[in-house]
């Protein structure tokens, strides 16, 4: 199987090229890109930015590892990333951990069988002061309780 | 009376913030020699807002005059600090004072070139500032022939990708570069061997935000404001059980009581003051009664026996377990390593595992010595500040709060266990 790198996404590392004056640095942002249009970073992808950019695949795959917001599997159409850290934490976010948990019936790292929900954990998200926060893809959602928990997902479209 | 630099005129509109007198600043530093702006930025005292606390002025000098290669300015949004949230603040609110403060520092510097590496989760304010970089080029704050000064400058927003050690400054650079996120050896330092190979300077969001002001009002007059040797405004971010958390601009110096009563609201209902981390998650965490007497300044803080840090104010209360607390932090520290060194990769597995186990009552008498000793032995024996930055926690909770610790090895746990935990709010 191979990986075509869309037309959009190679307008746009071109265009990104004339910011640096390095190609290597045009990686990590041609790899968002990439993200975007597909949902996660797979092998193939990989091979196809190293040939684009002209670098070994070690080189490309050693940076899509190194970084957390790189998926290296398909996410679900939601990705609820639940902030653990200190002041979520101290503020509920271990509950509405395990509510999530309860209510989607899937653990950390894993999409619901309908491909609704990826559930994550996540370091500080920057946003202590509403917290507890849960990011869905890029929006984030502050000051969370599991009520407002379970409205969410209701409007994300859980069926129950 | 509290003087308002950062957070005084909230505009992120261009328009708004040009009325308000916005860019003002840059049309008198571009009329002026750049060394005269640098020296007006030494003269104020400013230090650096990202953690250090480092003197900005003297960091611009650094730059060595007889190279000829190009300058970069880098400005560090990646705000991946537990309990910081500051940078966020600012640039949701006030994205054009940042803006008018990148343009004055690469002036100073002699920069035509200026990155914003900003952490990949912020996709909303990487937009904003986008938008904003493209509205101040089209009004000739930016591009070519600033405000026919002669000066060129672009501004470029580049987005991390989930890294904490990217706010280290030479893993900053590495990642701009298209690598992993690997901290350099210094020296050469970045203003001598940089971004590209090139000289470099790096500054914070705030820092850089606090210059505009700087160069409008002089040197002398931000000098004064303050407490002493920290001259000037600083954000603070406080977090926790709270009853108004947020970011807060005020003057270097007031207590940390009044701070925590007028502007944090005071504790939640319910909710008794028990620690203070007070300059985000990698400092030295101080008792109620410590943190109760200091002032919010680089010295009283450091007196206090911690570090005005970011200014990432992080509240426990009488609700949080210390052992683990400090194992969320000792987690976040492990997780983030880069790898490189030995004493930061293995001592933080070892310390998150072994109170992993004390928390779970599974501990041993031993334990507590052995996970001081371990971070005895981190601290200041690797390349960037990451293994100290878990080391100091570590040591400061056993130190502080040895009881708790006790009682866990003794397997009596802290009593404060239930179900998910998430104490404070319940
Ligand atoms: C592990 C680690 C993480 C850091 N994270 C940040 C950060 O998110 N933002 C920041 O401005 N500085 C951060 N710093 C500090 C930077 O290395 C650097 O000192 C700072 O950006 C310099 O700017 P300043 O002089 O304006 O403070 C971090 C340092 C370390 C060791
Ligand atoms: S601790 Fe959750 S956003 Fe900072």
């Amino acid at each position: 199987m191979s990986y075509k790198i869309s037309e959009k996404t190679r307008a746009k590392i071109d265009e990104l090229r004339k910011i640096y004056p390095q190609k290597e640095a045009v990686l990590i942002p041609a790899l968002h890109e990439m993200q975007k249009e597909a949902g996660w970073v797979s092998e193939d992808a990989i091979d196809a930015l190293s040939a684009c950019l002209g670098l070994p695949y070690a080189r490309v795959k050693g940076v899509v590892t190194f970084y957390t917001m790189f998926n290296r599997a398909p996410v679900g159409k939601y990705h609820l990333q639940v902030c653990r850290n200190i002041s979520c934490h101290s503020m509920g976010a271990p509950r509405i951990l395990s509510h999530l948990k309860e209510k989607l019936r899937i653990a950390e790292g894993e999409t619901t069988e309908d491909g609704l929900f990826t559930l994550s954990t996540v370091e500080c998200l920057g946003s202590c002061g509403t917290a507890p926060v849960i990011a869905v893809n890029e929006k984030y959602h502050e000051n969370m309780s599991v009520e407002k928990t379970d409205m969410l997902l209701r409007e994300l479209g859980l069926q129950q | 009376m509290m003087e308002k630099i950062l957070l005084k005129t909230e505009a992120a509109d261009i328009e708004a913030y040009i009325k308000a007198g916005g860019y003002q600043a840059l049309r008198k530093a571009l009329a002026m020699k750049s060394e005269d702006v640098t020296a007006e930025v030494k003269k104020s005292n400013l230090r650096g807002r990202g953690g250090a606390g480092f003197p900005t002025g003297l960091k611009w000098s650094f730059i060595p005059k007889a190279n000829t290669k190009p300058r970069y300015l880098v400005c560090n949004a990646d705000e991946s600090e537990p309990g910081t949230f500051k940078d966020r603040e600012l640039i949701l609110k006030n994205p054009h004072l940042l803006i008018e403060g990148l343009a004055i520092a690469s002036y100073a510097i002699g920069a035509k070139q200026c990155y914003i590496y900003i952490r990949g989760e912020f996709a909303k304010e990487t937009g904003l500032l986008s938008d904003c970089v493209n509205e101040a080029s089209k009004r000739g704050y930016l591009g070519n022939n600033i405000l026919s000064s002669g000066f060129d400058l672009n501004i470029a927003v580049h987005r991390g990708a989930g890294a904490y050690i990217c706010g280290e400054e030479t893993a900053l650079l590495e990642s701009i570069e298209g690598k992993r996120g690997l901290p350099r050896l210094k020296p050469p330092f970045p203003a001598v061997v940089g971004l590209f190979g090139c000289p470099t300077v790096i500054n914070n969001v705030e820092t850089l935000a606090s210059v505009p002001a700087i160069i409008e009002k002089g040197g002398d007059w931000y000098s004064k404001l303050g407490a002493g040797k920290s001259a000037g405004t600083k954000l603070f971010s406080v977090s926790g059980p709270v009853k108004k958390p947020g970011v807060y601009e005020i003057e270097l110096g007031m207590p940390f009581k009044k701070f925590l009563e007028d502007y944090a609201g005071g504790m939640l209902e319910g909710s008794k003051l028990k620690a203070v981390i007070p300059g985000g998650s990698s400092v030295p965490v101080l008792t109620a009664a410590e943190a109760l007497k200091m002032n919010l300044d680089y010295e009283s803080v450091q007196q206090a026996g911690s570090m005005l840090g970011s200014g990432g104010i992080i509240i426990l209360d009488d609700k949080a377990c210390m052992v683990e607390t400090l194992l969320v932090l000792a987690k976040f520290y492990h997780h983030e390593s880069c790898g490189q060194c030995t004493p930061c990769r293995e001592g933080g597995g070892w310390i998150e595992k072994l109170l992993r186990k004390l928390e779970a009552g599974k501990g041993k008498e031993g334990d507590i010595a052995l996970i001081y000793s371990i971070a005895e032995n981190m601290l200041a024996r690797t390349l960037c500040p990451l293994g100290d930055a878990l080391a100091m926690p570590v040591m400061s909770f056993i130190t502080k709060f040895r009881p708790e610790f006790e009682a866990h090895a003794a397997g009596n746990g802290c009593g404060k266990r239930e179900a998910g935990s998430g104490k404070s709010t319940q």
